[in-house]
This record gives C-alpha cells, sequence and structure tokens, in this order.
C-alpha cells in the first residue's frame, strides 16, 4: 500500500556563475524563504531534510555539512545526503515517508559547476582503474554515445537539432534559462561541430544553481493549513545500468525503459526529461514510449539551464509547476546521473480535484 | 553588499591514489605491463576489455582472461577539440570504443590523429605502448592507424602486477562567500569583522552566510576585539607532513571579546601544560606589510596576563 504523497513546494535558481561560496548558502536561504511563503509552512511543518551534491564539483570538502547551515538546525533536525542529483535525494526521502518514520520532507540540491572544469572533473564519475585515468571527459562520452545512435540510423543530427531549437526556443521566456532564444533547426545545423559529432548546442551549458521541493504525505498534521496546489506522486521509480561503457548499448536506455515500465506512464501529457544532450532526450523518448502528443521539456529543458545535482529535481519541479497551474493533468518527468544515462529515475504525478 | 565582489583565489587538489587490485585487475595489469592484452569471458562466452570483475548476468567473478589482439576496429568516436590536462594527448585526438581482434566488447581509448577527418567508424588501428609498460592502462599510449604503428610482440610474464598508482589533480576557482570576503577584506586592514543574527542576535566570527540556529542571512555587520577567551583547546603532539610548528602546541577555540562563536587559532608564548579554559589571549599579528586578506595575518595568539575569565562567562559558548 503505498501512501499518499503530494509535491507542496518548488523553488530554484540557475545562472552561468555564482559568484559565491561552493556550499550555496547564499542560494538556499532565499529559496528556502521562498518555500515557507508558498506552503505556509515553517521548518517545524517539516519531518527530514535530504540534500544533493558533490565536493568533487567546487573542491570544496564536506560542502553538504555546511550547506546545512541554511536550514538552521537546532534544534537538531534528520538529515541525509546523496552524491548524486537531488531527484535522488527527493527519492530517498520519499522512502522514508513510505516507511512512516516521518509524514514530510524538503529536498535540497546544489552545485557550483563553474568553479572547475566540469567535463574534466566529471571523468573522476568513470571507471577508477580503466577510464579515468585516461581523464575521459564527459562530452566525449556523450559524443560517443551520439555517434553510435548517428550511425547506427537509431536518429539523424537534424532530429538532434529539432530538439535543440524546440529547447532554445521554449526557454525564451523561462528567467532561469541560461542559453535560450528563438532558433530553428537551421539555425542549429548552421553552427560548426565542436566535439564531432557534436555542436555546442547539443551539450547542456556549464550551470551554476541550487533548487529545493517540499513533499508531504496527505496525512500529514500541518496537510490542512498548507496553501497552494498539489502535485500527486503516482509512481517513483529508478534504475542502474553497469558501469562499464563497453558492456552496454549506449544507443537506447534500458534503465530509462525499466523505470518508466514500474512508474507507469500511461496518460501522461507532458514530461520533463533530463538530457544534459540533445540525443540523449531521442534515447529518452524512445525509452519511455512517449508520442509526439506529449509536450515535452517546456521550460526548455537541461539543454537550457544544467546546474548539476539540480537539473533533475528542477525538472521534477517543472512539471509540478504545470500541474499546480492546470496545464497537466497527468505529467512525467525524468532525471539521470552517471556517463551517457548510466542510472536514470522516472517520477509521474498528477492533479486532482 | 558586495560592491567590490567576492575574493577568488586558484584551488589546486592532488593526490595520488594507490589502489589494489582484486584478481581479475591484477591479471589485466600484469598482460599490459608486458605488452599482452586480456579479455574476461562472460558467462555467454562474449569477450569484454577491460574485463569487468563480475558477470553482469549471472554476477560471478570474472576468473578466465583470453588474450586479445592489440589491433582492432573503431566501433564508434568523438572529436576531442580541446584536450584537457590529463588526456593521453594534449593535441586535439579522438576518444573512440575500439573492438579488438577477438574480443567482442570495445574498449575506451585514445586514437591519435590529425583531424577528424583521418577517423572514421570501421577504421582498424594498433596499440602504440609505452616505452617502459608499468601495468596500467595508460601503458597502452595511444592507438593509431594500423599501418602507421609496428606489430608488437608480448614480452614474457613477469611479477603480477597487484595495484597502480592513479594520480588526480583537479584546479579550481575557488570563491569566499560575500561575508567571508568582507572578512578577509577587514584583515588586511588589521580588524575582525563577525555578523550578527537577527533573530537570535549571536555573534558570528567569521561570518557564515546563514546563521546556523535560525537560517537566516546574518547581515549586521560587527567589529570585534582581537582578544578573548580560550573555551576549549587540545594540545597536539602527533607529528605530521606539512607540520610548521614544533610540537608539542596547542590549537585552542577563541572566543573574541563581543562573538558568540568561538573560532580555531593557535596558542604560543605558553607552555603546553600551562594552557587552561578560561585562559584570555591576545592576538600578536605579523607586520603590517606582511599582511594580505588572509587569516594568517595574525600569527598567533598568546596569553594578555589577566585573570582568567570566570567560567560563568563563556560556559554557553563551549
Amino acid at each position: 500500500m503505498t501512501r499518499d504523497v503530494a509535491i507542496v513546494g518548488f523553488s530554484q535558481r540557475q545562472m552561468k556563475e555564482f559568484d559565491g561560496s561552493p556550499t550555496c548558502v547564499e542560494l538556499l536561504v532565499p529559496i528556502f524563504q521562498e518555500l515557507w511563503e508558498q506552503t505556509g509552512w515553517t521548518k517545524t511543518d517539516i519531518g527530514f531534510w535530504c540534500s544533493g551534491s558533490s565536493d568533487y564539483l567546487a573542491g570544496r570538502a564536506f560542502s553538504f555539512v555546511s550547506a546545512v547551515d541554511a536550514i538552521g538546525a537546532l534544534p537538531p533536525v534528520m538529515e541525509s545526503h546523496v552524491e548524486m542529483d537531488a531527484a535522488w535525494a527527493l527519492y530517498e526521502a520519499w522512502v522514508k515517508i513510505q516507511t512512516g518514520l516521518v509524514d514530510s520532507a524538503l529536498v535540497y540540491g546544489f552545485g557550483k559547476s563553474s568553479a572547475g572544469e566540469l567535463r574534466r572533473v566529471l571523468s573522476m564519475q568513470m571507471d577508477p582503474y580503466t577510464v579515468t585515468p585516461l581523464w575521459a571527459d564527459a562530452v566525449s562520452v556523450a559524443a560517443i554515445q551520439a555517434r553510435a545512435g548517428i550511425e547506427g540510423g537509431v536518429f539523424d543530427e537534424a532530429q538532434m537539432a529539432d530538439v535543440v531549437a524546440r529547447s532554445m526556443s521554449d526557454a525564451a521566456t523561462n528567467d532561469s534559462a541560461i542559453r535560450k532564444g528563438a532558433t530553428t533547426t537551421g539555425d542549429v545545423l548552421a553552427q560548426p561541430l565542436y566535439a564531432d559529432p557534436l555542436r555546442r548546442w547539443d551539450c547542456a551549458p556549464v550551470s551554476d544553481g541550487a533548487a529545493a521541493m517540499i513533499i508531504t504525505a496527505a496525512d500529514a498534521p500541518g496537510f490542512a493549513k498548507l496553501k497552494g496546489s498539489k502535485a500527486w506522486i503516482t509512481g517513483f521509480e529508478h534504475r542502474i545500468e553497469p558501469g562499464a561503457l563497453g558492456s552496454r548499448d549506449l544507443t537506447v536506455s534500458e534503465s530509462t525503459r525499466s523505470a518508466g515500465a514500474a512508474a507507469g506512464v500511461d496518460g501522461i501529457d507532458l514530461a520533463e526529461l533530463h538530457a544534459p544532450f540533445s540525443h540523449q532526450e531521442l534515447i529518452l523518448k524512445e525509452a519511455l514510449g512517449i508520442g509526439d502528443d506529449v509536450r515535452i521539456n517546456p521550460s526548455g529543458g537541461a539543454l537550457t539551464a544544467n546546474p548539476m545535482f539540480t537539473a533533475g529535481l528542477n525538472r521534477i519541479g517543472e512539471a509540478a509547476r504545470e500541474v499546480w497551474a492546470g496545464n497537466s493533468q497527468r505529467a512525467l518527468a525524468h532525471a539521470t546521473s552517471g556517463p551517457a544515462l548510466q542510472q536514470n529515475l522516472v517520477l509521474t504525478m498528477e492533479a486532482r480535484a | 553588499m558586495t560592491e567590490l565582489g567576492t575574493l577568488h583565489a586558484p584551488l589546486n587538489v592532488e593526490f595520488d591514489y594507490t589502489r589494489s587490485l582484486g584478481p581479475t585487475l591484477s591479471g589485466f595489469m600484469s598482460g599490459l605491463k608486458r605488452r599482452q592484452v586480456l579479455g574476461g569471458v562472460l558467462s555467454d562466452g562474449t569477450v569484454a576489455v577491460p574485463p569487468p570483475e563480475y558477470d553482469a548476468t549471472t554476477f560471478a567473478p570474472i576468473t578466465e582472461l583470453r588474450p586479445v589482439a592489440d589491433v582492432g576496429m573503431i566501433r564508434s568516436w568523438a572529436w576531442v577539440p580541446e584536450p584537457v590536462p590529463g588526456q593521453p594527448l594534449d593535441t586535439p585526438f579522438a576518444f573512440a570504443q575500439i573492438v579488438l581482434d577477438g574480443a567482442d566488447k570495445p574498449l575506451l581509448h585514445a586514437v591519435a590523429v590529425a583531424s577528424a577527418a583521418d577517423i572514421q567508424t570501421g577504421m582498424r588501428v594498433r596499440a602504440v605502448w609505452a616505452d617502459e609498460p608499468v601495468g596500467a592502462i595508460t601503458d597502452i599510449r595511444w592507438f593509431v592507424p594500423e599501418g602507421d604503428a609496428p606489430a608488437t610482440t608480448p614480452g614474457p610474464e613477469g611479477d603480477a602486477v597487484e595495484g597502480i598508482i592513479a594520480p588526480v589533480k583537479l584546479s579550481y576557482d575557488y570563491a569566499a562567500s560575500p561575508e567571508e570576503s568582507k572578512f578577509f577584506r577587514g584583515l588586511a586592514d588589521g580588524k575582525l569583522i563577525g555578523q550578527r543574527c537577527p533573530v537570535c542576535e549571536k555573534v558570528y566570527v567569521p561570518p557564515r552566510g546563514a546563521c546556523p540556529v535560525d537560517g537566516v542571512p546574518t547581515t549586521d555587520e560587527v567589529e570585534v576585539a582581537d582578544h578573548g577567551t580560550v573555551t576549549t583547546f587540545c594540545i597536539v603532539n602527533v607529528p605530521f607532513t606539512g607540520q610548521q610548528i614544533p610540537i608539542p602546541y596547542v590549537s585552542a577555540y577563541v572566543l573574541l571579546d563581543g562573538a558568540d562563536i568561538a573560532f580555531l587559532h593557535l596558542i604560543l608564548g605558553i607552555e603546553a601544560a600551562d594552557v587552561r579554559m578560561g585562559l584570555r589571549v591576545k592576538a600578536v599579528w605579523k607586520p603590517r606589510d606582511e599582511w594580505g586578506t588572509t587569516i594568517a595575518n595574525i600569527s598567533h595568539f598568546e596569553p594578555t596576563g589577566e585573570p582568567d575569565a570566570d567560567y560563568e562567562t563563556y560556559k554557553v559558548h563551549l
């Protein structure tokens, strides 16, 4: 028996370069304030806190411990952390609520990618014996995946350019987007190749940011006083594939397919897909069996801003906003982590009268 | 609030990871040391290079290693127009998935060609070996088009490679928070700047951006004294790499007069055995011409000679 849980608050910041500390406390404090205003709750209404971040990103040891300052953790709070996108912190919080141990949670993520050379830093997530010593960077790994798809006839460059053009055009009105503006497929294809076969616009811009979300069980003590709309979680699953790149077919995403099947994708009218590279959206769409009648990434998606450790949570938050606004009856949000779509998470949500 | 912007400094983090190897990777690395590539035989009979330690289907350890060629075919590749430090080449090259002859699963490695026009999927390439292999994936320097390198004969079996050394060097632009930046700029003027929480009215030195008790920005700036009280301390008796002060010495929490949170500094000018809770101390500043935006402007703290502070005056700050 699943306990009914709703997304009731979401706030985020995305920017090209954050001029502040790697702990991002200065970003998290106003984000939390926005959540209190949205929900009418205070920190005493929160039963569990969970964050997603990585010290590798900006070279600050125990940055997630320093970030706890933003909570104001006296009296002490129940807290946890994942070294993954905050979408997985949300999963931990959701499971915690399912166990009955807590009734509500505030989940947050933060990251200052601009402090280092992101694509190089991300080589630290590869196999430490046989791949990291080559410093195989994240863009190169994604480009190998893209070529496998293009030359294997799974998708083509024009389809990738369509994804870029649609994303940048949709992001034109998104204040949080970094790379945006009305763009045509022709504009994209006119750009020179960068990491052949990828153009720069095929790759998410290096982004800094932070984000936070509140979820609660329907029977939480403070539920009745909540302000605002709810987006009810109807499915929540994640899957992982082997770490060795050579062991899997990079042109498909078996973990996404499996997570989507378990979460249930039927009847969705909106999908926020976390695709840091244009071709990955095509792979995800195929894996989830998303039809052309489903709106994809009206926010612009990760191709227009991809703050590490929050961009996945942002997909869930952007989808929830559409549900709150009455623009979506049933939405799917996806998050990815690791090289070339190694780990994937699918959450479905719906509006209820 | 931050008219001057935040303070930035380069931060270089490096560490040579010494990684021990299990039997599978030990076999693989031992092969590389004699210029022999070994693949692991998976449960379905296919051969993977590098060998995974466990089979993804049966979860059984991979025990059978089989020699494969150091020549193979490119399955997919990516051009690397701007190599980053540590990569096999520092001029543009390709990363590629290469299926070596005798293997089924591709190996990720570098291919040295002059331009993206000189490489394509299906092209045959051969490994270029290091002059003195050590038993690491970098013993293969990179691959080149097959005809551009001589064939290699593996050497005789030697001692097993039990571990690798994997150096990691990361470079960052480290920024202080706006509040920390004010603190460090204050130090450059010989001042200690803290901030007061508008809710609990506690003064934090150094300031931290948010009151960790109340979770609100600490906006009110406060200058505090450069003298205060030792609240607690430890005597360092353990030598360590990079130690600059002869042991034993004392690291102490000093509660500066006017602050509510003690901060860590060094106590000198007194025998370690005589340092005590409640000891009154003052900052000893370096010569002014050596000051920068750093806490190192204060060389250490030393006793003021005042009577010890009463426990009641600092017990809530422990």
